[in-house]
């Protein structure tokens, strides 16, 4: 199977410290991946660096071979990746229809874009709020809008950036399902805190602590693994 | 939403047809005059509305093509002769102008605060060169520039190609207004097309547009150069109009002004710059007649007022209070079908 995504030894210092130190991460077409770890371990700096929200300091990034490090987060977006925000990034002036839709015009015409906003919409249970504006949608609704926005435009892999964030139990299991489901056509990367949430849907899980990779593996052995679990839980938490 | 952009197009339809048609019949001459300056500066209205209201480029200075206009009509209106020509520049230049501003601007990834400043600092480096023109040795070609005097003397509008067949005031009237409306109806189009929806959701957020594979600097450079050509072709009719034209248009006070009538008729909307400029203007001449005070007086306290009462300008008020109605009369009307047998 040939790589989607590649970093090789990126870093991004902020002054003196030192957010994400020479990661090498590599995924695999059609792969899901979750990325842990605590807070502060650098895991939004690299999704930012990946879709070119920020530059690295260092290293490279590549998409299908191609170096695609230092472009701006418009052209990384044409290449196939959609991000989808720790803190939902939305138009809230617009109705959902028409965010939806603008994120599928890039691509399509309009009325390929209005089917495919009705397609999402549906999916996503978003079709009874097709023409509130998305400022005035609850914060569990603005992440399955966020979701749709990104799914319409298509990409080839897109990233969550803690797609659970505030949604209630039963919100959480639909998106276990819907993830599984997108996974059928596009790659993964999802940074999540959730573990019953990673345990319904990962198959490889990256740990990430003190922006680098401390772990890498199948999701049981990654959970069962003792050093992950005094980073991640704290000293002492595995042995209670 | 829809309904409110027909409700827009039907209105503007409406006030066209009965101002090109109608007012004529029922109004003297002066009064048509002043409608004329009211359609220019309406032009000029609606470009900062494009720029600023929706694609969210906060444009202190969008009188400066307006200025540019104006002078790229005097100069080669005077050394030209027929008027067609020099209209078309006077769209051409601030265009052109607009695109190498914006290209350091957008390219240089300037924020917001920072546009407003630099926008209106050009704007009064226009004034404090052209008012310094005025020595005989300031010309181009036949068309002195006259410093803080500008341009006098400037030939109205003629039919295209026949210099000697110039417009009379009716004629100026009609055309004006006509251009008016065409502007308005070509942004409205402009705005449902995909370039519209985009500019629409630059103005809501930049950074997701980019991330959904837009280059936004592009679109935002669009959006400018189209509004430096439209607020042009304003100036034009208003040099033609006043048959003058001077380095005010790119003064602090005019500046001002237009971003006064864009908040007051409200952000966001074309209708309401529009009606911001003729309730305005009207306010201004009514009171400079009366001579009660001054005018700047008044217009300051109607502005705090509205910053006040309504933040969101005339237009988007009205439309608030309007669904209000409208929900109350669907809830009391819903009421009384459940209350009853």
């Amino acid at each position: 199977m040939s790589m989607l995504l590649e970093t090789r030894g990126l870093t991004r210092r902020f002054g003196g410290v030192t957010a994400v130190d020479r990661v090498d991460f590599a995924l695999e077409k059609g792969e899901l991946r979750c990325l842990i770890g605590p807070n502060g371990a650098g895991k939004s700096t690299f999704f930012k660096m990946l879709c070119g929200l920020l530059r690295p300091s260092s290293g490279k990034i590549l998409l299908r071979g191609e170096v695609v490090t230092g472009n701006d987060p418009h052209e990384i977006a044409r290449r196939g990746v959609g991000i989808k925000t720790q803190v939902p990034s939305l138009f809230d002036g617009l109705t959902v229809r028409q965010s939806i839709e603008l994120s599928a015009l890039r691509r399509l015409s309009k009325r390929a874009a209005a089917a495919s906003a009705t397609h999402f919409m549906e999916r996503l249970t978003l079709d009874k709020f097709e023409s509130s504006i998305v400022g005035s949608l609850a914060h569990g609704q603005r992440q399955w809008v966020e979701l749709a926005i990104v799914l319409a435009a298509a990409p080839d892999l897109i990233l969550l950036d803690e797609p659970t964030a505030g949604m209630t139990k039963e919100e959480v299991g639909r998106t276990a399902t819907l993830i599984r489901e997108i996974n059928r056509d596009h790659a993964l990367v999802i940074v999540e805190h959730d573990m019953k949430f990673i345990r319904m849907i990962a198959r490889k899980v990256t740990v990430f602590n003190q922006g680098a990779i401390l772990a890498e593996g199948n999701v049981e052995s990654i959970l069962s693994n003792q050093v992950v679990r005094d980073v991640y839980l704290g000293k002492g938490a595995g042995h209670a | 939403m829809r309904s409110w952009n027909s409700f827009g197009i039907l209105f503007m339809m409406g006030a066209g047809a009965f101002l090109i048609v109608a007012l004529p019949l029922l109004v003297e001459t002066f009064v048509l005059v002043d409608f004329t300056l009211y359609a220019a500066l309406a032009i000029l209205a609606m470009s900062l509305a494009l720029v600023w209201g929706f694609c969210g480029i906060l444009s202190l200075g969008q009188a400066v093509f307006f200025g540019i206009g104006g002078y790229a009509y005097g100069v080669s209106v005077l050394n030209i002769g027929d008027s067609t020509l020099p209209v078309a520049l006077a769209v051409l230049l601030p265009m052109i102008f607009a695109a190498m501003l914006g290209y350091f601007m957008f390219w240089g990834r300037i924020s917001d605060v920072y546009l407003a400043v630099i926008t209106l600092t050009v704007s009064l480096i226009f004034f404090l060169v052209i008012n310094s023109t005025s020595g005989g040795e300031y010309r181009i070609g036949a068309a002195p520039l006259g410093g803080y005097n500008g341009i006098p003397g400037l030939p109205a509008l003629n039919l295209p190609g026949r210099p000697d067949r110039q417009l009379d005031f009716e004629e100026m009237y009609a055309l004006t207004v006509a251009l008016a409306l065409a502007t308005y109806f070509f942004l409205r189009w402009l705005l449902v097309t995909r370039f519209g929806r985009v500019i629409v959701a630059i103005r809501e957020n930049e950074v997701r547009v980019g991330l959904l594979g837009y280059d936004s600097r592009k679109y935002k450079l669009a959006a400018y150069v189209i509004g430096a050509g439209v607020a042009g072709m304003g100036g034009a009719l208003y040099a033609a109009w006043g048959g003058l034209i001077n380095p005010d248009v790119f003064g602090i006070a005019f500046a001002a002004q237009v971003i006064v009538w864009v908040l007051i008729g409200g952000l966001g909307t074309l209708l309401g710059p529009v009606i911001g400029v003729v309730g305005i203007q009207w306010l201004v001449g009514w009171l400079g007649k009366m001579k009660i005070t001054d005018a700047n007086i008044i217009l300051g306290a109607i502005f705090v007022a509205f910053v006040l009462f309504a933040p969101a300008g005339l237009i988007p008020k009205l439309r608030k209070i309007g669904v209000r109605w409208l929900n109350r009369r669907r809830v009391s009307a819903s009421g009384s079908v459940e209350s009853g047998p």
